[in-house]
């Protein structure tokens, strides 16, 4: 009877372990489906950090969804007029990237999140805070493209910030198509580890280069 | 035991369907919605964010108690226990915003800021080196700052009706004596540091913080720079000498060190420039730095720098007593600076600030008479042209001890609270034609400790209230100095500051050994001001008061000199100030213009009575214009600085009446001057550059306008000589590069 209790007991513990790692792959899921509309809404941007911020809190050692919660705070960054603001979104987005980072060290993932969160910094006065950000910036997406070669979205990122930077300064669309090609040859062959994993970006490249041919 | 199992299933299924409905609006702490709170049940998915009209609405699954947490950016987090039972819960939340960095008003009375960091700041460190007046020297570029007059003849800052000794000028706090190189007659020497050095700048004009003492007006504060972006060297070339410097990060990223070496040389631009003085000696500078920079656990740094330069000059003018004789003065000068300072986090919200800082001095002055063809002359009747030939050789050495300690508190409240110990030893030998030597040595031990704290009521109030103690052996009395400033944040954030303080300052050291019984000559301020700061437009308005009291008054001690006799003199200075900055209306165009008006009198040192002195004008104003084309890889800089004309006054010592009696007085013409500068910087967007060029051509005076900055008179009145610049206009040309170090060993192997 004992033995049949505790494997009785055991089963259930198991069934409950499987119904949980159920549950975050469907709340994830339905989340992530969400994130590609959310773009253009910066309100609904911000709701799904949160969200994702609640599952990583939940979760606690797994590094996708506070991986999301970054993204959708630092493009949250982005698109706030509110510069004032910018600057603690941002800060906002680095605590959440940094719980990835020491769940997930040295994932290129991460330092995608990385530069982007120096770019959303820089762009509150680029003029003053080149120096600073830019720079640090540029080494995170270095460190991404070193951490994972296969990884087309640290190309995306220098493309498109050679896209806004001026032809004056070494950008402009000319040396920006040469990293967004890249780009998109490695979004040909790449396949995300799994189905939570980081899959964003094709669309993007294809806007900015379609913006780049025009 | 498969019914125990269905059983325990059921539970679970049923646990999963049974939801409750918590719903509720967000608020500040006075009823306005906030929008994008994120409100969740710890440690679960469940949770919602707030709309625009702060409400949020979900379901959870969650059983029993829990806890509900909100946050958003900006405020405290709320959490609250609530207990789900099937019941829907309906909430309402007060959040209460964070006293933050970001959103507090700036205690800014008084204080201009040239920082990065600071969104009070109104300049950037790099307003230093573009402002064409101020060709690349620290002070140069707060006079186009109101507040500061136009003061061509002498260095210094001369700010609010001050003179130039009542600016101190503070490094990583110590205290930097002879930061401008030794005073030559009628020409303003520059800076002696590199702007470069520094990260912040905190020029204050008035009120400034019981952490600094000894300066009846104005406090320049500097902050040297952290650990360098990443390893880099660089090289210059200009008309006027050549040097160059490395800076080494580590590989870690937690330490660097550096050096650097410039030579100045004033041949090539005396062969290109006509300067009135005939160069005996033609300006030549030696100048070398060495700095370390280690970044402890806790983020603070450990840094030193120490300076050595060895500099001389010497020049001819004509001699205003006579017809045919000049006066040829020359002066050699050493001088050492060394700072070694720890800033650090210790825990618990304290920070400790300590350094020490030792600099020596040393010039060697010679004045002499000479005929057309430059032979030295004695002349002996009138006896005064025999003390126009002279040396006097100065040897001074500094020392400074300062430890301050700075305790967090909830939000930014914060004080702060240490002491410091500045010890002086001056010796200066004064030679006669005829030999006869007088020497004295003037040795001041000044202890003072201080305290202040910062009171953030909301981020909208703010206070800081602090008290000085100083003691100077020279005195032998002790000073007590109040400091209170407050700031109030309007909705629009725009924000009024007042600031109160008492500043006292012991005599120059010219006018040493003082009278026995003599006292601290001190000033009081009252400053209200105005300003409205984005990091677009600035504008900036301020009034003031400044009440003078116990200024020292001079009289000639039996050995001939002028010393201070008394603390009888005072004075007075008041007006008004606006500065606008604009980078916004016209596309690409940087400008700011910055108008004073000044009204005041003193009466101190040897005037008969309280005039406006000779070194402040009425009105003051200044216009500087910046432009990027960007297609040019070129930077336009213009500046343009205006002053009313200033008063000039004979004062000689009346035998008859025994007292100082003016005996001549009048008003310069208005002064005028506008400068240009371009940079060209072309390798701007060259793809992995070997090394970043940026090339300068400056003009000061660009249209030769007659500058005159006040009168010399002869010894017995009947002649008077307008004191100019050396020259109507100086060109500087020049080329600096720098280089990433990876290929900086080819590049230097290049270039030399």
């Amino acid at each position: 009877m004992k033995k049949l209790i505790l494997l009785a007991l055991m089963t259930t513990l198991t069934v409950a372990g499987f119904s949980q790692s159920d549950k975050y792959l469907a709340a994830m899921k339905r989340n992530l489906a969400a994130i590609d509309s959310s773009f253009s809404n910066p309100p609904s941007l911000l709701s799904l950090a949160n969200t994702f911020e609640r599952i990583a809190d939940a979760e606690k050692n797994q590094w996708l969804p506070y991986y999301y919660a970054a993204l959708c705070q630092v493009n949250y960054g982005f698109m706030v007029t509110d510069k004032a603001q910018t600057d603690n979104i941002a800060d906002k987005a680095t605590a959440l990237i940094n719980k990835a980072d020491s769940l997930s060290p040295k994932n290129s993932e991460v330092s995608c999140i990385k530069s982007m969160i120096a770019s959303c910094h820089m762009m509150v006065n680029p003029m003053q805070r080149y120096m600073q950000y830019g720079q640090e910036s540029n080494t995170e997406m270095e460190n991404a493209m070193e951490q994972d070669p296969t990884n087309p979205r640290p190309y995306l990122l220098k493309g498109q910030s050679l896209k806004y930077t001026p032809e004056q300064f070494g950008g402009g669309c000319k040396t920006a198509k040469i990293e967004l090609q890249t780009a998109i040859d490695k979004f040909l062959v790449y396949k995300p580890a799994s189905e939570l994993y980081p899959a964003w970006g094709l669309q993007r490249v294809q806007q900015l280069m379609k913006e780049c041919e025009q | 035991m498969k019914f125990f199992m269905i059983f325990m299933l059921s539970g679970f299924m049923f646990s999963a369907s049974g939801q409750v409905k918590i719903s509720g609006r967000v608020t500040d702490t006075r009823n306005k919605p906030l929008a994008g709170a994120s409100i969740s049940i710890l440690n679960s998915y469940d949770g919602a964010t707030t709309d625009s009209l702060g409400s949020f609405s979900f379901n959870s699954s969650e059983k029993g108690a829990q806890v509900l947490e909100a946050t958003i950016i900006g405020y405290a987090s709320f959490q609250q226990k609530i207990n789900l039972a099937g019941t829907a819960i309906q909430l309402n939340i007060s959040m209460k915003e964070l006293v933050t960095e970001l959103k507090a008003v700036v205690i800014s009375a008084g204080a201009f800021e040239a920082s990065d960091k600071n969104k009070a700041a109104v300049l950037n460190p790099l307003d230093i080196v573009t402002t064409p007046s101020a060709n690349g020297d620290v002070t140069s570029a707060f006079k186009t700052l109101p507040g500061t007059q136009q003061v061509g003849e002498s260095e210094g800052l001369f700010v609010r009706g001050g003179t130039a000794t009542e600016s101190k000028i503070y490094m990583d706090g110590q205290l930097v004596n002879n930061f401008f190189y030794s005073s030559t007659p009628g020409i303003a020497t520059r800076g002696r540091f590199n702007p470069f050095l520094f990260k912040g700048t905190v020029f204050s004009s008035g009120g400034y913080s019981a952490l600094y003492g000894q300066a009846l007006s104005s406090a320049l504060i500097l902050e040297s720079k952290d650990l360098p972006e990443k390893t880099e060297a660089d090289l210059g070339f200009s008309i006027i000498g050549a040097g160059g410097g490395i800076q080494h990060l580590a590989k870690d990223k937690k330490s660097s060190w550096g050096v650097s070496y410039n030579y100045t040389n004033l041949w090539l631009a005396f062969k290109l420039i006509k300067f009135k003085p005939d160069f005996f000696l033609i300006p030549e500078y030696h100048q070398g730095d060495a700095n370390f920079r280690i970044k402890t656990k806790h983020g603070g740094f450990i840094k030193y720098f120490g300076y050595i330069s060895a500099n001389k000059t010497g020049f001819r003018n004509p001699d205003i007593d006579s017809a045919g004789l000049k006066d040829a003065f020359s002066i050699t000068n050493l001088n050492t600076y060394q700072n070694i300072g720890w800033k650090d986090a210790l825990g618990n919200g304290w920070k400790i600030n300590t350094g020490i800082s030792f600099s020596t001095n040393k010039d060697d002055i010679s004045n002499e008479v000479e005929d057309a063809n430059n032979q030295k002359q004695t002349i002996t009747s009138p006896a005064f042209f025999a003390y126009k030939n002279f040396t006097l050789n100065n040897r001074a050495a500094y020392a400074q001890a300062r430890l301050v300690l700075e305790k967090r508190m909830k939000g930014l409240n914060a004080i702060r609270f240490g002491s410091d110990y500045f010890y002086s030893n001056e010796k200066a030998t004064y030679t006669l034609y005829n030999g006869t030597a007088f020497s004295e040595s003037i040795q001041d031990h000044l202890w003072s400790a201080f305290a202040e704290t910062d009171i953030y009521l909301t981020n909208k109030l703010a206070a800081k209230i602090g008290g000085r103690l100083e003691h100077s052996t020279i005195m032998n009395k002790w000073n007590a100095a109040p400091r209170i400033s407050v700031a109030y944040k309007f909705p629009d954030n725009g924000q009024a500051s007042f600031a109160y303080g008492i500043f006292y300052q012991n005599p120059e050291r010219k006018y040493l050994p003082a009278t026995t019984g003599i006292d601290y000559s001190s000033a009081t301020h009252y400053i209200l001001q105005y300003q409205k700061i984005n990091s677009l437009r600035s504008f900036r308005t301020e009034i003031f008061y400044k009440k003078y009291n116990n200024l020292y008054k001079t009289g000639i001690s039996n050995t001939g000199r002028e010393v201070a006799i008394n603390n009888e003199g005072s004075g007075h200075a008041s007006g008004i100030e606006f500065f606008w900055r604009d980078k916004k209306t016209i596309k690409n165009v940087d400008y700011w213009i910055s108008y004073s008006y000044l009204d005041t009198k003193r009466d101190f040192l040897n005037y008969p009575t309280a005039i406006q002195p000779s070194f402040a004008a009425r009105h003051t104003a200044a216009f500087v214009f910046k432009r990027f084309v960007l297609p040019w890889k070129t930077q336009f800089n213009l500046s343009y600085n205006f002053a009313t004309g200033r008063s000039y006054y004979r004062i000689a010592y009346d035998n008859t009446q025994l007292k100082y009696i003016i005996t001549d007085a009048g008003k310069t013409i208005n002064y005028n001057s506008m400068s240009v500068s371009v940079n060209y910087l072309p390798n701007i967007g060259k793809k992995n550059p070997r090394s970043f060029a940026v090339w300068v051509l400056g003009i000061n005076n660009v249209l030769g306008q007659q500058q005159i900055y006040s009168y010399n008179y002869s010894y017995d009145g009947s002649r008077k000589e307008p004191v100019t610049a050396p020259s109507k206009r100086f060109v500087f040309i020049g080329c600096f590069l720098s280089f990433g170090i990876d290929r900086t060993q080819d590049a230097i192997n290049n270039n030399l």
